[in-house]
């Protein structure tokens, strides 16, 4: 009974701190320099933020270890800018490949419906990309069931290094030139809703800002999802796989059937992470979603923690803005008032991967290990229940 | 179309994947470990060799790139990988991952990004004709220089002490430690063997590019790894075999209009081996211990 309360009010305070965080974003671009460091950062992370929770879902909580998280966000990013792409850019776009063979655009759609202009125009915006984002995330979920069926039966670096190559089949799969009407071969796709549209301008020639909270909300409400899906039954299941799977056979868990429900939900939430970093970018091409973003996208969950949401959004950020932001200095020429030949371009990311070795080597759990948030406030009032547990 | 060219080149670039893929064959074979960082090791002993050999006379380059890429390798695995002997196999490839990302990184770093000219090495980057077609002399040496290497570390492996001490390792790592077998001087061994490989074979291999990128080293990487696993990981004849075939199979699809699979073809092969056959075509079977 009492935990049940505690659970209610845990879920209450999670509640409000989302819907703080929201409204914080907003308040603060409409208030700050829009076109700030910290904005940038902040939409770079959350669209991160996504993709290592996703990726998080299956390395840390069901134990797979699967580096093919950068095709499964180009599926996602090539699946929104195809569909969203309104049908008066795409001759242009396309001009190589004499037009799409693509012709429908939910942009025209919803516009069809809701207008262009004002608040018609807004809610048409809203539901494409709603809608574009869950298509990109279906896509990629469809083709890790495909790939799921003969791998998942592989196990650890097996598995690591066949869906690293399945990545780099997809991504030569949509640089083919004979898909070129469809995927525009090797050239990018641009020209479709990013960031930046869900501005509005209002009447007195002033703009409201909503290209922060636009991730960050997307971000939010995948990372809720995935936190729910964790502590439901299936999260125990994984998370019982992850720590021994002979054990969780035996006490009747299907392991395949977990397994595949965590590599497709994973790969779901990469495709709309892949959907939102083509909005980040402002346009989708196969060559941004190579093994080094996978690779990136590791060391941030090693970086947080493995098995730990908190860790993951923390560790995000931090690598974000550390590699984005605070450590810009070492490739300008002066850092903490320090100013040597030595600071050039590219240092900065050598400082950086030097700094991530040694987390790695010497900080093997990360910045959270496999502890939450709420875990962080619990520790001090029942130590005696965590030791007993830890051992 | 006449499609000797591309075999030729393939058997060589097959002959240059060889040397990189008996590194990952031997690590792997020994710790278990997929060393993602040989790709950048081979890329980095390439960057050697052309700041060494725009100081130095090439006769003093080509060995002292050999011995500082020995001791690259070597140090990788003192800093990186021995800490982590009692982790987690995941935690070794995390790190081996990291080692890539540094290395790639101080690459872009040293280079400024910008692609840097290999030099022309006298001798194999000439041209000869043959049947009337313009190939390099490298395209010719490589085959018959693989094979002698491998040879020469076959019967290292088979007729040494160390040899004998490496297949000890590989068989049973906590049994041959108990049978008094430095297992650190093992395998420092192994990285030093591969390594040194990495640093030949990158030599044939760049001769025939113009320029190196700080990334350049992750695609033979790779693909090189994908022979190791087809030949049956562990298994040096099967990794240099499984070389040479992914070699010559991705030459003659750029001989074709499909040039941008030849890359997806490499992975779409391991995945098949991987499913129909884990062991590879040389692989022992491995009974999984509960």
């Amino acid at each position: 009974m009492l935990q049940q309360k505690q659970k209610k009010t845990g879920r209450l305070i999670a509640l409000a701190g989302c819907l703080l965080l929201l409204v914080l974003v907003v308040v603060l671009e409409n208030t700050l320099n829009p076109q700030g460091m910290f904005f940038t950062v902040l939409k770079k992370s959350a669209v991160y933020t996504l993709v290592a929770v996703s990726m998080n879902l299956l390395n840390g909580f069901t134990g797979l270890f699967s580096l093919g998280q950068a095709g499964f966000m180009l599926l996602g990013a090539y699946t929104y800018a195809i569909f969203t792409l309104p049908a008066a850019s795409k001759d242009s776009v396309y001009y190589l490949y004499g037009g799409s063979a693509i012709k429908f655009s939910l942009t025209d759609l919803f516009q069809g419906i809701f207008g262009s202009e004002g608040a018609g125009g807004m809610v048409a915006l809203w539901l494409t990309v709603i809608v574009a984002l869950i298509l990109a995330g279906l896509v990629a979920a469809l083709f890790s069931w495909l790939i799921g069926l003969p791998v998942l039966r592989l196990k650890s670096d097996y598995l690591a290094i066949a869906t690293l190559g399945f990545a780099e089949i997809i991504r030569a799969i949509f640089t083919w030139d004979v898909l070129g009407p469809v995927t525009n071969g090797s050239t990018m796709i641009q020209g479709f809703p990013t960031f930046a549209s869900f501005n509005i301008r209002l009447a007195n020639g002033e703009t409201f800002y909503l290209s922060s909270f636009v991730p960050v909300f997307f971000a939010t409400v995948c990372v809720v999802i995935v936190v729910l899906l964790i502590h439901s039954t299936y999260g125990r299941a994984f998370k019982a796989i992850r720590d021994d799977e002979v054990a969780a056979e035996a006490m009747g868990i299907n392991l395949a059937k977990h397994k595949m429900i965590s590599f497709v939900i994973s790969s779901f939430f990469a495709g709309v992470g892949g959907a939102l970093f083509a909005m980040y970018i402002n346009l989708a091409q196969a060559r941004n979603y190579t093994t080094t973003l996978t690779y990136e996208l590791l060391l941030i969950v090693v970086l947080g923690g493995i098995g730990s949401i908190t860790g993951s959004c923390v560790g995000t950020f931090l690598y974000v803005a550390a590699s984005e932001w605070w450590l810009r200095g070492l490739d300008e020429g002066t850092f903490l008032g320090i100013s040597s030949p030595l600071f050039r371009t590219g240092f900065r990311m050598v400082v950086f991967s030097a700094v991530i070795m040694v987390v790695v080597l010497f900080f093997r759990k990360g910045i959270m290990g496999g502890r939450e948030l709420p875990d962080l406030f619990r520790r001090r009032r029942r130590p005696a229940g965590k030791e007993a547990r830890g051992k | 179309m006449n499609i000797l060219p591309f075999l030729l080149s393939g058997i060589s670039v097959g002959g240059q994947y060889a040397l990189i893929a008996i590194g990952y064959t031997l690590v792997y074979g020994i710790l278990r470990l997929i060393n993602f960082a040989h790709g950048d090791v081979f890329m980095a002993a390439g960057l050697m060799m052309i700041y060494i050999s725009a100081t130095l006379p090439l006769q003093a380059a080509v060995p002292l790139v050999l011995i500082l890429t020995v001791v690259l390798g070597f140090l990788i695995e003192r800093v990186a990988y021995k800490p982590l002997r009692t982790a987690p196999r995941m935690s070794v490839m995390i790190s081996a991952i990291g080692v890539s990302y540094l290395l790639q990184n101080t690459a872009t770093y040293l280079t400024g990004g910008q692609p840097m000219n290999y030099p022309k090495l006298p001798l194999i980057s000439e041209t000869v004709s043959i049947a009337g077609n313009n190939v390099t002399v490298v395209t010719i040496v490589t085959p018959f220089l693989v094979l002698a290497l491998v040879v020469a570390l076959v019967q290292l492996i088979n007729h040494t002490k160390v040899g004998m001490a490496m297949r000890a390792v590989a068989k049973d790592f906590e049994t041959s430690q108990l049978m008094g077998i430095k297992i650190n001087n093992v395998i420092s061994m192994t990285f030093v063997i591969g390594s040194a490989l990495a640093a030949i074979g990158s030599m044939l291999y760049f001769t025939n590019y113009t320029y190196i990128t700080p990334t350049a080293g992750a695609m033979p990487g790779l693909r090189a790894f994908v022979a190791a696993v087809f030949g049956g990981i562990g298994s040096i004849p099967g990794a240099v075999i499984g070389a040479f075939l992914i070699g010559i199979c991705e030459n003659l699809i750029k001989a074709t209009p499909y040039t941008v699979f030849s890359d997806a073809f490499t992975f779409a092969l391991l995945i098949v081996i991987l499913v129909v056959k884990p062991t590879g075509i040389f692989g022992e079977k491995v009974t999984d211990k509960v």
